[in-house]
């Protein structure tokens, strides 16, 4: 049986893509959500208002740290989405078209970040 | 001895020859049938699943994250626009329920990556409570730094 030479060198970036995305949302996005989602809206405590924010993200290095942390977890969860339609539903039948639409949608969200965060002011 | 020797290699000659060339996958072999839902039998089962689904909820956290700074480019009104719909009960059905799966996914991620690393310090490993235990350490510390920078404003 011989592998893909494609599959041999995409398949250990997926993976490292994978792991990276998988720290950087296990450390950064539950306090995120948490504020974002649920602090704030619920009123517990006060968020920054729009000129505090717009100010904060025109920053270089929080337009940076938000496109870290909107580009790997994309990677991580188009990895895992991918794997749990594999083992979960057993559709191995559609495995190209998954896996193609997974880390197509992960590709595209990280240039919708790369766009949005560049272009803002 | 001999004979049986003879009989064996001949029957492996003649099925060397006689073989086909190599398949993947034979239809005639016997599968047990796997049920689609066989993650529901066993807590074990649940468990794994749940956390692979936290991954659909840390792609959730990302598309919001991203809506919010679109609408933040597009000036004050639209960004209260932003502000009003996550005070809606529903946004926050749906935020409390991803909070809860993303959580679970740090939690789980930190013991596996107990498992994962095998550090060892002066010839023994550590003990895998420590790594995970240093990893919930680090996500405190960054939590207050996160935390610190929104609720300054």
């Amino acid at each position: 049986m011989e592998a893909k030479p494609s599959q041999l060198r995409l398949e250990p970036l997926l993976w490292i893509l994978f792991s990276a995305g998988g720290v950087v949302a296990a450390f950064l996005i539950p306090v995120q959500l948490f504020l974002q989602g649920l602090v704030f809206p619920l009123g517990w405590a006060k968020g920054p208002d729009y000129a505090t924010t717009a100010a904060f993200v025109a920053h270089p290095l929080v337009r940076l740290y938000l496109f870290v942390l909107c580009s790997i977890p994309l990677f991580h969860a188009a990895h895992r989405i991918r794997y749990t339609l594999y083992d979960g539903l057993q559709i191995k039948h559609l495995n190209e078209v998954i896996a193609v639409c997974c880390y197509g949608g992960a590709v595209f969200g990280t240039l919708v970040a790369g766009y949005l965060l560049w272009s803002f002011h | 001895m001999d004979q049986i020797c003879v009989v064996a290699l001949g029957w492996k000659m003649k099925s060397a020859t006689t073989a086909p060339a190599y398949t993947l996958n034979h239809p005639r072999w016997y599968r047990k049938r796997v049920s689609t839902y066989w993650w529901l039998q066993r807590w074990e089962y649940l468990r794994f699943v749940l956390r692979e689904l936290s991954s659909v909820f840390v792609a959730y956290f990302v598309l919001l994250t991203l809506f919010q700074i679109y609408l933040l480019s597009h000036g004050p009104q639209a960004y209260a626009k932003f502000q009003g719909l996550l005070k809606n009960p529903l946004m926050i059905a749906v935020n409390a329920v991803s909070f809860f799966f993303v959580v679970f996914h740090a939690l789980s991620w930190f013991n596996l990556s107990a498992r994962a690393m095998a550090v060892r310090v002066g010839g023994k490993r550590v003990p895998g409570v420590l790594i995970s235990g240093s990893n919930i350490v680090a996500w405190l510390v960054f939590s207050v730094v996160v935390a610190w920078f929104l609720l300054r404003g």
